[in-house]
């Protein structure tokens, strides 16, 4: 059993989600449930007027009928739950359902339940409602200015907050030897999670409880935020979310639907079941992206990076959602300097209120948005001072013997090696070779693109004191209980909510190692208030390097018991106990031994305990790390551009990821795949588009474009391990380097197939007329 | 995605389904299912009932008649694409079939659903165009054989007749050396066709003489390129002639735009997509 840990074992809650027998909250049935419906505004901004609700109230099955009105003083208001400091953050009203006013399509106007989804759909068709139609106003820079339509009355030109960071002055740019300055628009995006978001709310009369399934990363800051807006004590308030099926940051935020779902179950006294159809989810969800930002990058002629500074203006959509602030604030501008060791950087950010869905984190949040901005620059840089743009980012990397390194920002990257990441990179891709063929078939009309990207990564959210400095309104550290039974089985309690990220494999992995049992002797148990202490969630890659962390303390204090307890059964003293492989025995003696199990069973038993040791066998631990841990790795892509057409195809992909120590390497590469995948979504194809009005035009998958299987050659795989210190098991992040990396990679591979025609920039998604059209420009201009 | 209360009625003969849809203008016929149902899930559509016709067997199958193919309007996608006869004598046909959708779809979905349905994006109006099809359609009245040639009309818009049913569709096999093709740009959201060229030549003596050139996704409705065929009836085939008259692929269409491509583009995918499937057949 030694040796678990790095075991490519098979994920062990695929079996029950392939089969169809997992519990996701769309297949909790509870007797005598009815089903509600959520009557969405149709227009971007208008007045609600009147509201007439008697038909669909007199409808055959309906059994209750709400609108904003009547929920007024009843439930209260969502909140934001990340304030950055110093930022004037306006937190506006934010009702469950809209009172006098809608802000975008998608606001929820009304609730009705019935007794089955079918009558409450048709019962949404026969509520009545009186729009006075606004202007509205979609894009955050027209948003901004004067005489845009006015979202909130408290949030004068629509900006919701406006966050300034960094070191970067102008008279560094002054005295550069070389300024690069660009636009760049990050589009939006639509997280896209296999299982739309669904509620199942159970209240019990007998005790006054409620039981809320929901779909969501984080079931402890949804009892902690529900409890406030039901006016209803936590310990009253249980929240489960066993099975989720992929949230990629969407599951993060407590929405309305599931507050009006709890309400109406109190309210009625009924179970009350909502699920979010498709259509839905891209109106309702929150979405992700959606900034225009201004970059300078300065240095000088021989490639030395000196300084960056951003401009960005972030679309927040019609209100702040829950974690929505710090995503293009913390979690990116405190990184665009990257992996890089440049000294001076500045950030200035704008978060602005439009009439779309609410933004906020979607995998990667704000690191994906920065790393892009640099990439992108970098390889402008290299163009412009005529350096290939590989070595221009050898040149700057941080070297090994720079760690810890404190960027200008102020973060402490933990540790790195950052140039054997991508050594290992451009080897694989066999670089050399790839421009010697670049430049042959240049001859022949035919255009291949290399793009490289050398990224760093915060992840680990993180330890709670900067949790607390940086205005997120929570903790982040984490919780784990090991409990041991009688018979030497065990059950893992995590506050780590995993949803598709295979915690119940690893952290079973973490646990057999240390105790030396099978894996199949543990379970692990998840996303269930009432039977978890205390937890944060599953987010910002920080499941394993936190909820790890404190995994393997909890599991190291269950050791410790039991070696008091098998020091006692053995006769020897307890310093001279050592464990191995399940089994305590006496140094020098090996014959005077004990397994796991004996001394569990003994623990239970308690005839025979060492005096001030209490019966049973458990461990807790509430860890909270000591920093942040910094992910880092190379990502190549080599692609080629179709001269006729401008599609553009992936031949080859090379991931090299240093996420610490790999835990498991089939779900590691899993992770970066998926990663992978979305990233290069954004690269080409997907991006989420409003008309003047206010409607999403991008509203179905027949025209939100998700990548595909087959749109992706093998990807190939490879990791360092760099330690981290920060964490008892020197682990990093892994669930969104791919997310990260491979945006620019992909991007900057186009934009040098395309070096011939003298393309610098072409929108995001770089789809095929976009880039034929930059070709023809090109053509064109000579 | 609910739809709208419906009523649902299975029939097993064209004559009941003739009577049901008689009885009532607000009834449609369900074959596959799978442009009618999201159609009604989002709302669109709100028919009164369903008459499902996919128990009908006399209107499955593949057959040969004399110098034709003939498929039932209720064969699915699949059996289209793996049927020998088809892939024989249609190749075209049997390519673009095993395009359309997934494997699901292709299970379901039925080659004279598709046809009936006239979404301007489907893959299977060019091939129809390509092959000279005609279709039968059966009314109260009796049956009538419409050319492909003028089916199309506009999105989702044909000439069938009101309350008439499509039984069949019969395609011309292409004269003996003829080869032909079907060369698709899908929409990576959709996968439906931003343009689908179906392209049939047959060469004697190194000339011409037959050509059909079928073109879908571009516009309001599939359309035959009649100035690409024009260009190169009777001529000699050689790279710089299928180039010049690729030129005109975009010439006899209404060709539309939309968010993913412009109008400009869509011209341009014609010419480049119509260049690239005659290629593949000189």
């Amino acid at each position: 059993m030694v040796g678990v840990i790095g075991q490519a074992i098979k994920r062990r809650e695929d079996p029950r989600l392939i089969t169809g027998q997992g519990q996701f909250t769309d297949d909790i049935q509870l007797p005598g449930m009815v089903y509600a419906a959520i009557l969405r505004s149709p227009h971007a901004h208008a007045r609600v007027a009147h509201i007439n609700v008697e038909e669909a109230r007199s409808h055959p099955g309906v059994v209750a009928v709400y609108t904003g009105k009547d929920l007024e003083g009843k439930l209260g208001l969502l909140p934001t739950a990340w304030l950055p400091p110093n930022s004037d953050i306006k937190t506006t009203a934010h009702p469950a359902l809209a009172v006098d006013r809608v802000r975008y399509v998608g606001d929820g106007v009304a609730l009705v339940v019935a007794k089955d989804r079918y009558i409450a759909r048709d019962a949404l068709d026969l509520i009545h409602v009186t729009y006075e139609v606004l202007p509205a106003v979609v894009n955050q820079e027209r948003a901004m200015e004067p005489g845009a339509p006015l979202l909130h009355e408290d949030a004068p030109d629509n900006v919701a907050f406006h966050w300034q960071v960094g070191n970067a002055t102008d008279e560094v740019f002054a005295r550069a030897e070389v300024v690069v300055r660009h636009h760049i628009h990050q589009q939006r995006l639509i997280p896209n999670p296999m299982e739309p978001r669904a509620a199942v709310a159970q209240f019990h009369p007998s005790n006054g409880d409620l039981t809320l399934w929901c779909t969501s990363q984080n079931p402890h800051i949804h009892r902690f935020i529900l409890s406030g807006l039901l006016g209803m004590p936590e310990h009253k308030l249980r929240v489960v979310a066993t099975d989720v099926g992929g949230g990629f940051g969407s599951k993060i935020a407590v929405y309305a639907d599931e507050a009006l779902v709890a309400y109406a179950a109190r309210d009625l006294k009924r179970p009350v079941k909502w699920s979010e159809d498709r259509r839905e989810n891209f109106l309702a969800t929150t979405h992700g992206r959606d900034h225009y930002q201004f970059i300078e990058l300065a240095g000088k002629r021989d490639g030395t990076l000196e300084a960056i500074r951003v401009r960005a203006v972030a679309n927040m959509g019609a209100y702040l959602s829950t974690a929505a602030p710090g995503v293009p604030t913390i979690l990116f501008g405190l990184i665009v300097s990257g992996p890089y060791t440049i000294p001076y950087a500045g950030v200035d950010v704008y978060g602005v209120f439009t009439n779309t869905t609410p933004t906020d984190a979607y995998r990667g949040a704000g690191r994906p948005e920065a790393t892009y901005l640099l990439e992108r620059m970098v390889d402008l840089f290299a163009r412009e001072i005529g350096m290939d743009p590989v070595e221009l980012r050898r040149k700057n990397l941080i070297s090994q013997d720079q760690f810890p390194y404190h960027n200008p920002m102020g973060l402490e990257y933990d540790s790195g090696n950052y140039t054997r990441a991508l050594d290992l990179a451009l080897d694989k891709a066999d670089y050399a070779a790839f421009r010697t063929r670049q430049q042959e078939l240049r001859a022949h009309g035919r255009y291949v693109g290399i793009g490289v990207t050398t990224y760093v990564e915060i992840c680990g959210l993180g330890p709670s004191q900067i949790a607390g400095a940086v205005g997120f309104q929570g903790g982040l550290w984490e919780s784990a209980m090991v409990r041991v039974h009688p018979t030497g089985k065990v059950t893992v309690f995590t506050g780590t909510s995993p949803h598709g990220q295979g915690e119940e494999t690893t952290f079973a992995q973490i646990v057999a190692d240390k105790l030396g049992i099978p894996v199949e002797d543990i379970e692990v148990v998840h996303g269930d208030t009432a039977r978890i202490a205390m937890g944060w969630g599953t987010y910002g890659s920080r499941s394993t390097p936190v909820g790890g962390g404190a995994l393997t303390i909890a599991t190291d204090r269950v050791i410790e018991k039991a070696k008091k307890i098998a020091a006692h059964i053995l006769e020897v003293g307890e310093e001279d106990v050592e464990f191995n492989e399940g089994s305590f025995q006496a140094k020098g003696d090996p014959k005077r031994r004990a397994s796991f199990q004996e001394v569990t069973l003994q623990a239970y038993l308690a005839w025979n305990l060492p005096q001030g040791v209490e019966p049973a066998l458990e461990g807790t631990a509430f860890y909270d790390p000591a920093n942040f841990v910094y992910s880092f790795g190379t990502h190549v892509a080599m692609v080629e551009v179709d001269a006729d057409t401008g599609e553009v195809k992936l031949d080859r992909y090379i991931a090299v990821d240093d996420p610490g120590r790999v835990l498991n390497p089939m779900i590691a590469e899993g992770q970066v795949h998926g990663g992978i995948v979305q990233g290069v979504g954004q690269a080409l194809w997907e991006g989420a588009v409003y008309d003047n009005q206010g409607q999403l035009v991008t509203g179905t998958f027949m025209d939100y474009a998700m990548p595909k299987a087959h749109f992706f050659p093998e990807i190939e795989t490879r990791f360092t391990e760099t330690p981290s210190p920060h964490n008892p098991l020197g682990v990093k992040g892994i669930g969104e380097t791919g997310t990260i990396a491979s945006t620019p990679t992909v991007v900057n591979a186009v934009l040098d197939a395309l070096q011939p025609f003298g393309v610098k920039e072409i929108e995001m998604p770089l789809l095929p007329e976009r880039v034929w059209r930059a070709m023809q420009n090109g053509r064109e201009n000579g | 995605m609910i739809p709208n209360a419906f009523a649902f009625e299975r029939v097993n003969t064209v004559e009941a389904a003739l009577d049901r849809l008689g009885a009532d203008g607000e009834a449609k016929l369900l074959a596959g299912g799978h442009s009618l149902l999201p159609l009604m899930k989002m709302r669109l559509s709100s028919p009164s009932k369903l008459i499902d016709i996919s128990g009908i067997d006399a209107l499955r199958g593949v057959r040969r008649e004399e110098g034709r193919i003939i498929i039932g309007a209720l064969t699915p996608h699949r059996e289209v694409a793996v049927h020998p006869l088809v892939q024989a004598h249609l190749p075209a046909l049997a390519q673009a079939a095993a395009q359309i959708g997934d494997l699901q779809v292709r299970n379901r979905g039925t080659l004279g659903g598709n046809l009936a349905h006239a979404d301007p994006s489907s893959d299977l109006p060019a091939v129809a165009l390509a092959y000279d099809a005609e279709l039968t359609v059966v009314t109260a009245e009796g049956s009538e054989l419409l050319p492909v040639d003028g089916f199309f009309l506009a999105p989702l818009t044909t000439a069938m007749p009101e309350g008439g049913i499509l039984t069949q569709v019969s395609f011309v096999i292409p004269p003996e050396g003829a080869h032909s093709v079907y060369e698709k740009y899908s929409h990576p959201a959709s996968g439906y066709a931003v343009v689908g060229v179906a392209a049939v030549v047959a060469l004697t003596s190194g000339r011409v003489s037959h050509i059909r050139v079928g073109i879908t996704g571009a516009g309001d409705a599939a359309y035959r390129a009649t100035a690409v065929e024009e260009a190169l009836l009777d001529q000699v085939w050689s790279r710089e002639r299928v180039q010049a008259a690729s030129r005109h692929a975009d010439e006899n269409g209404g060709i539309g735009e939309d968010l993913f491509a412009s109008e400009a583009y869509r011209r341009h995918l014609c010419q480049v997509y119509t260049r690239r499937a005659l290629e593949r057949l000189g």
